[in-house]
């Protein structure tokens, strides 16, 4: 089984690298894009029976280690 | 007494606390390396800066798994005095030893000078031997010093007085040009609720001696001498945890 983990800042975090890409785009000319919030990815290769299991697993991967509570929220897609 | 300096694979500001400790301070010291298990008998514990396990991940998330951490948890559960300093603060918001996260600096640039803190509590042993509202001029070398927490969090560490350290001028106001990362209130330093875990980014051991252009930091030493002597009880029975 693969995960796929997004790990992101929380909207109510500031993200000042996002930010920063947001300008460089406007300056390029992208002026239709009117935000971005940079984050981590991780893909798990996982030995599970099923994908439950692999979303299990891999949300308790991401609670203990992947992502800080705190300041970043994150979302998970398993896939075969 | 007894300073323990603990070495991760990446730290590099460690000789500079041992040489704040033995050489300034006329202490003990030993650097014990992050897959050591024991403290060596220390009255106080610090980590150091640096960029422990190559900041993978978040900066310090690695660093809580060392062997040591453990010993290190223990000594703090029981009431050793333990001083985090940038990378090692931010070691300490991984471990769980005190509240909040780094964020990137505000400005996204690693920022490399001197800036001046003022200490808003005596009552750690680490600033025992300050002045109340002293302001120290000490230098900052980090790129995520942004310190965050969330508000009922920051409350709280207001209401009970766990601001240590704030970003101030020279004159000691309080400003957004004083402050170099973004960090939320201006903080620089916190302690936890038992007040014998202190964590701060700007850098007290490289500002021990007039020659190296302050010696601003030397007080943050002295103040863990003062105060194991006034409690010398408390500390032998953190140590005494570690020796069973």
């Amino acid at each position: 089984m693969r995960a796929r983990v997004f790990v992101t800042l929380k909207p109510s975090v500031f993200d000042p690298q996002g930010t920063t890409v947001t300008e460089a785009l406007h300056t390029l000319g992208y002026g239709a894009v009117k935000d971005v919030r940079q984050g981590k990815y991780f893909e798990l290769d996982i030995d599970a029976r099923s994908s439950d299991e692999a979303r299990r697993l891999a949300s308790e991967a991401a609670d203990k280690l992947l992502a800080k509570s705190v300041i970043e929220s994150y979302r998970i897609e398993v896939t075969a | 007494m007894k300073f323990a300096v603990v070495v991760f694979p990446g730290s590099n500001c460690d000789h500079d606390a041992y040489h704040a400790a033995t050489h300034v301070l006329r202490q003990d010291a030993e650097l014990i390396w992050h897959k050591d298990t024991s403290l060596k008998g220390a009255d106080a514990v610090i980590l150091p800066g640096g960029f422990a396990h190559g900041d993978y991940l978040r900066t310090g998330a690695i660093a809580r798994f060392s062997p040591i951490m453990q010993s290190v948890k223990a000594f703090a559960a029981a009431g050793g005095p333990l001083l985090g300093i940038c990378n090692g603060f931010q070691i300490l918001l991984e471990a769980g030893l005190l509240p909040g996260a780094m964020l990137r600096n505000r400005s996204l640039h690693f920022r490399c000078e001197h800036v001046h803190v003022r200490v808003e509590q005596t009552d750690t042993p680490f600033t025992a031997a300050a002045a109340p509202r002293q302001i120290l001029r000490i230098p900052i070398a980090h790129g995520e010093g942004n310190y965050y927490a969330e508000p009922e969090v920051i409350e709280r560490l207001e209401r009970n007085r766990q601001v240590v350290f704030r970003y101030v001028t020279a004159s000691g106001e309080e400003t957004d040009a004083a402050n170099p990362n973004g960090s939320i209130h201006n903080i620089a330093g916190i302690t936890n609720d038992a007040r014998n875990v202190v964590g701060l980014m700007p850098h007290p051991e490289r500002a021990c001696e007039l020659a190296v252009g302050s010696a601003d930091g030397l007080v943050m030493f002295q103040s863990v001498l003062k105060a194991l002597t006034l409690a010398p009880a408390t500390v032998s029975a953190a140590v005494g945890v570690l020796e069973k």
